[in-house]
């Protein structure tokens, strides 16, 4: 199973994650949030860079409550909320946007 | 009926002393790492806790760790997490929170570490201040 990002071929699971996370990009994640059924807005690129930042650092996606606490921050007190984030991501902020950003499932379960 | 209901979802006041004591070298077994995300869990239901190193389980944060040869992740950069979740809870007033990360001297000196060569801010405390400290809990986890 793969993505075809501009004819190059990318390997994921049968859930849709990517199997090598160092081969991630910015087509590749719009290529992940179309078969979501996502439309990539500046809103959405700033929770999958802040799960790319602290995957980094980290080596493990935040919990939800972590993430909200972030967007809380850095976009102001109305959007840090989990309703902010699952209009952003119907199907589980965790979930769909880890998968988006490139990172390994979640264990937890949204 | 309704009121049954109402006790059972009314975890507001729970709130426990746990006590996670990591006793074994981070590679080679699951336990580590199981006990890691057990401390990530209590952060999110805000219970009290002190995390322990013990025996092989100070390797677990020392600095430098390379596993490229093991073909595993390096996932001492998550304790770091830890030390994140005990200043949040320090700071917040509001919170009632409160975390200790504690390694035990005999076993840092046994190893040749001082702190600075952890990743994360320990306490240093002897095994007897630990055992003391240990009857003080309300739940003891070790891995």
């Amino acid at each position: 199973m793969a993505y075809d990002v501009n004819g190059k071929v990318i390997e994921h699971d049968e859930e849709g994650y990517i199997t090598d996370i160092s081969v991630w990009s910015e087509d590749l994640a719009n290529v992940i949030a179309k078969g979501e059924e996502i439309d990539m807005t500046s809103d959405h690129w700033e929770v999958i860079n802040f799960l790319r930042e602290y995957y980094e650092e980290y080596q493990i996606a935040p919990a939800v409550r972590v993430l909200v606490k972030a967007v809380k921050k850095t976009m102001g007190v109305e959007k840090g909320n989990n309703k902010y984030l699952y209009e952003l991501f119907p199907y589980g902020p965790a979930k769909q946007a880890c998968k988006i950003a490139g990172l390994p499932k979640p264990t937890g379960c949204i | 009926m309704e009121d049954q209901f109402e006790d059972l979802f009314d975890i507001e006041g729970v709130k426990k002393k746990f006590m996670f004591v990591n006793r074994k070298a981070p590679y080679g077994t699951i336990y580590a790492l199981e006990v890691l995300e057990a401390v990530l869990i209590s952060a999110a239901f805000e219970q009290h806790a002190a995390i322990v190193f013990v025996d092989d389980g100070v390797y677990q944060i020392k600095k430098g760790q390379d596993t490229k040869a093991i073909n595993m992740k390096n996932f001492s950069p998550t304790f770091k997490i830890i030390e994140m979740e005990k200043e949040d809870a320090d700071e917040d007033p509001d919170m009632d929170m409160v975390w200790r990360i504690i390694v035990e001297k005999e076993s840092m000196e046994a190893r040749g570490f001082t702190p600075d060569d952890f990743v994360i801010d320990v306490e240093v405390l002897s095994s007897a201040e630990l055992g003391a400290f240990m009857e003080e809990q309300d739940v003891i986890l070790s891995g």
